[in-house]
């Protein structure tokens, strides 16, 4: 069965091969890839610095709520400070009206349009995607989102590129409704760490990676566990097996 | 009541009281406890009782995530990210779900090659091979109901395209279709009912696999030489012979799941389901689970789609009649010379299909998916027949002990390759 396995994942990289039109996706170094790959929170703090003053203009988070960002290191009342920055329409109350009032950290993460029709009208007819699990929903997943954020260079003779597209090298089809949105210096960070625009797409990558799987690190930890246990009852079992059958002729 | 009836005793009397009101546990005492096994089964005949565990965990599973999902189209997917990010271990049990369907027909494709090569579905077990196809059946249209219910792109694309199939039908397709839905498109009314559907059938499948235990049980197990128990020397007891077997089983099954399902549950996953369903965008290909892409490229092989339709539910009904097919009175593929490589081509076959079912259907791919279409049927129709009268089979072994202590004698002699047959014969006598 382990054989049938490793035939499959031997065949889907065939396929991924065969699908894969000109040059391949480069990879980048992620500590959160391997068997004891963890987040560096570090990465997910500035990264999200990148998201709330970049991506935040035109992109939703759904599923995210403002407490969720206790789990990568920051305090509950840095956490409350950064809800209440925000806005949200509540209600009705008591007297039937809607009002505003600030976010709290039970909240979703706000969206910046007030519906998908605006968010389409706002920008030319494209719907910016939500991005809480958007590394689970494009394939290479991280390496995509960073080599995309890093991708826009200079089309090639003679394409046309459509009226507000712009070309992207890793964007399947080659033209990408946004604009790049990273530079060299877009953010500043205040713990000084460089802020070139490689360095900011990582950050904001691993940031969007964690938003996709915040259960990663639990989830690997708890692996490592259940696969010991089957490995030492397995040893076990064998052995007894192995006596049992001795006698057997 | 046949008030004479024997009655068997333990020395427990709780167990003497419910015995003597429901004899179960003499049933079980003999159903698993003293029930015998050929003693030379390997490890291929622990694959039913690792399909009859992943079923289990399925439904249990399953019922969890039940409990917090909302099947409505304007829920459903955020529904499915609430069970992975705040139902405390709901990623557990999502990532158990969605990779142990893989695992779980994993398992039943090695379990069908495990009674195709064998022959267990020949005489007296065909009834036994009929409910295995029913079973087999059963889980492609539970896997299919439950790839919709998260509501992404390929679950809503994927529903459209296979109930766009029953349209296919001459005169009554459309309304049929129609009435599959609960609408005019796949919409919240399709999920309603789909996800009614994916609680109830693996419980359907649960019965149906109580009466194909039960059915194996009655003429006992096949084995890898395809004889009969002729004596008591040939077999061993379930308890703890087997079982020990299966529990070594269960373990690697653990390992090889635990690593999907903890270090990566999407690898068999297609990215475009954590997309939300947008009726409006297509994906670039629609593709099925890949477990289910052999029966897909037989789909499209062909240029008629209701061609192409009963092509695919023809794929499944051939297996039904196999036992009838097969005109051999050998069982086990091991003693056929010829029919053992055709069999193992179409092993092969089925899984170049599978290949070509997961890409585009064009040029190349679907001139191998028509070649393997051929194949398939022409397996069934004309080689399986045709082999089973003009082939010579090898001689059978005598006895399963026989045939039994000939390969512990072979495994401990290690480098001796030759051992006098005459000596081998008296070892078996002991």
């Amino acid at each position: 069965m382990r054989l049938f396995f490793i035939i499959f994942l031997f065949f889907s990289s065939i396929i991924n091969a065969a699908e894969m039109t000109s040059e391949k996706m480069p990879k980048h170094d992620w500590s959160f890839e391997g068997i004891t790959g963890t987040f560096d929170r570090a990465a997910i703090q500035r990264g999200y610095k990148v998201f709330t003053e970049v991506c935040s203009g035109c992109h939703s988070m759904k599923l995210l709520y403002y407490r969720d960002l206790i789990d990568v290191g920051f305090s509950e009342a840095q956490v409350k400070v950064i809800a209440s920055e925000y806005t949200i329409l509540d209600g009705p109350n008591d007297d039937g009206e809607m009002f505003e009032r600030p976010a709290r950290p039970a909240d979703r993460f706000v969206n910046p349009y007030a519906n998908d029709n605006e968010a389409r009208a706002s920008n030319n007819g494209a719907y910016p995607p939500d991005l809480s699990v958007i590394t689970k929903a494009r394939k290479y997943g991280p390496d995509y989102i960073y080599n995309l954020l890093l991708g826009y260079v200079e089309p090639p003779e003679g394409m046309e590129i459509g009226n507000g597209m712009y070309y992207n090298k890793w964007m399947p089809g080659n033209q990408i409704a946004m604009p790049a949105p990273i530079a060299d210096g877009s953010v500043d960070y205040d713990d000084g760490t460089d802020n070139n625009a490689q360095q900011l797409s990582e950050d904001v990558t691993h940031f969007l990676q964690w938003a996709a799987e915040p259960e990663m690190e639990v989830r690997k930890n708890l692996g490592i566990k259940v696969i010991l246990f089957f490995i030492i009852l397995g040893t076990i079992v064998y052995l007894a097996k192995n006596r049992l059958w001795r006698d057997i002729h | 009541m046949d008030q004479n009836r024997k009655v068997h005793q333990f020395k427990n009397p709780v167990l003497n009281w419910i015995e003597f009101r429901l004899p179960i546990i003499s049933y079980f005492k003999k159903e698993y406890g003293d029930y015998p096994m050929p003693k030379n089964c390997n490890y291929f005949w622990s694959f039913g009782a690792l399909a009859t565990i992943t079923l289990i965990t399925m439904i249990v599973s399953g019922i969890f995530l039940a409990m917090n999902y909302t099947p409505h189209t304007d829920m459903a997917f955020d529904s499915v990210e609430r069970i992975m990010r705040d139902v405390n271990y709901g990623w557990l049990m999502r990532y158990i779900h969605s990779n142990g369907a893989a695992f779980f027909f994993i398992i039943v494709y090695i379990h069908i090659v495990r009674a195709m090569y064998f022959g267990s579905y020949k005489y007296p077990r065909e009834l036994n091979w009929i409910l295995g196809v029913f079973i087999f059946l059963l889980m492609m249209a539970t896997s299919f109901l439950g790839y919709t219910l998260p509501w992404g792109q390929m679950s809503y694309w994927g529903a459209t395209v296979i109930t766009n199939l029953f349209s296919a039908i001459p005169i009554i397709g459309e309304g049929l279709k129609t009435w599959l839905l609960g609408d005019y498109n796949v919409g919240n009314a399709t999920l309603n009912r789909f996800f009614a559907l994916h609680y109830v059938l693996p419980f359907v499948i649960f019965g149906v696999v109580g009466l194909h235990v039960a059915a194996v049980h009655v003429h006992g197990s096949n084995n890898p030489d395809g004889i009969d128990i002729k004596s008591k020397n040939d077999s061993v007891k379930f308890f703890p012979y087997m079982l020990i077997k299966d529990t070594i089983a269960v373990c690697v099954f653990g390992v090889a799941i635990s690593a999907v399902i903890f270090f990566g549950p999407n690898l068999m996953a297609e990215v475009d389901n954590y997309i939300p369903a947008d009726p409006l965008v297509t994906p670039a290909h629609i593709v099925p689970n890949w477990y289910l892409a052999p029966f897909y490229a037989i789909l499209r092989a062909v240029p008629d789609k209701l061609g192409g339709v009963l092509l695919m539910f023809g794929a499944i009904a051939i297996l039904f009649v196999l036992p009838w097919l097969d005109r051999s009175k050998v069982r086990s593929c091991n003693y056929r010379p010829i029919y053992k490589w055709f069999m193992m081509a179409f092993f092969v076959n089925f899984f170049v299909l599978g290949y070509v079912g997961m890409l585009p259907a064009e040029g190349l791919y679907l001139l191998i998916a028509r070649v393997g279409l051929l194949y398939y049927f022409g397996f069934f129709f004309i080689i399986t027949p045709f082999v089973g009268w003009i082939e010579k089979p090898n001689k059978l072994p005598l006895s399963i002990s026989d045939v039994y202590s000939k390969n512990i004698e072979a495994s401990l002699g290690g480098g001796q390759k030759e051992i006098p047959s005459t000596a081998m014969e008296k070892d078996s006598n002991l």
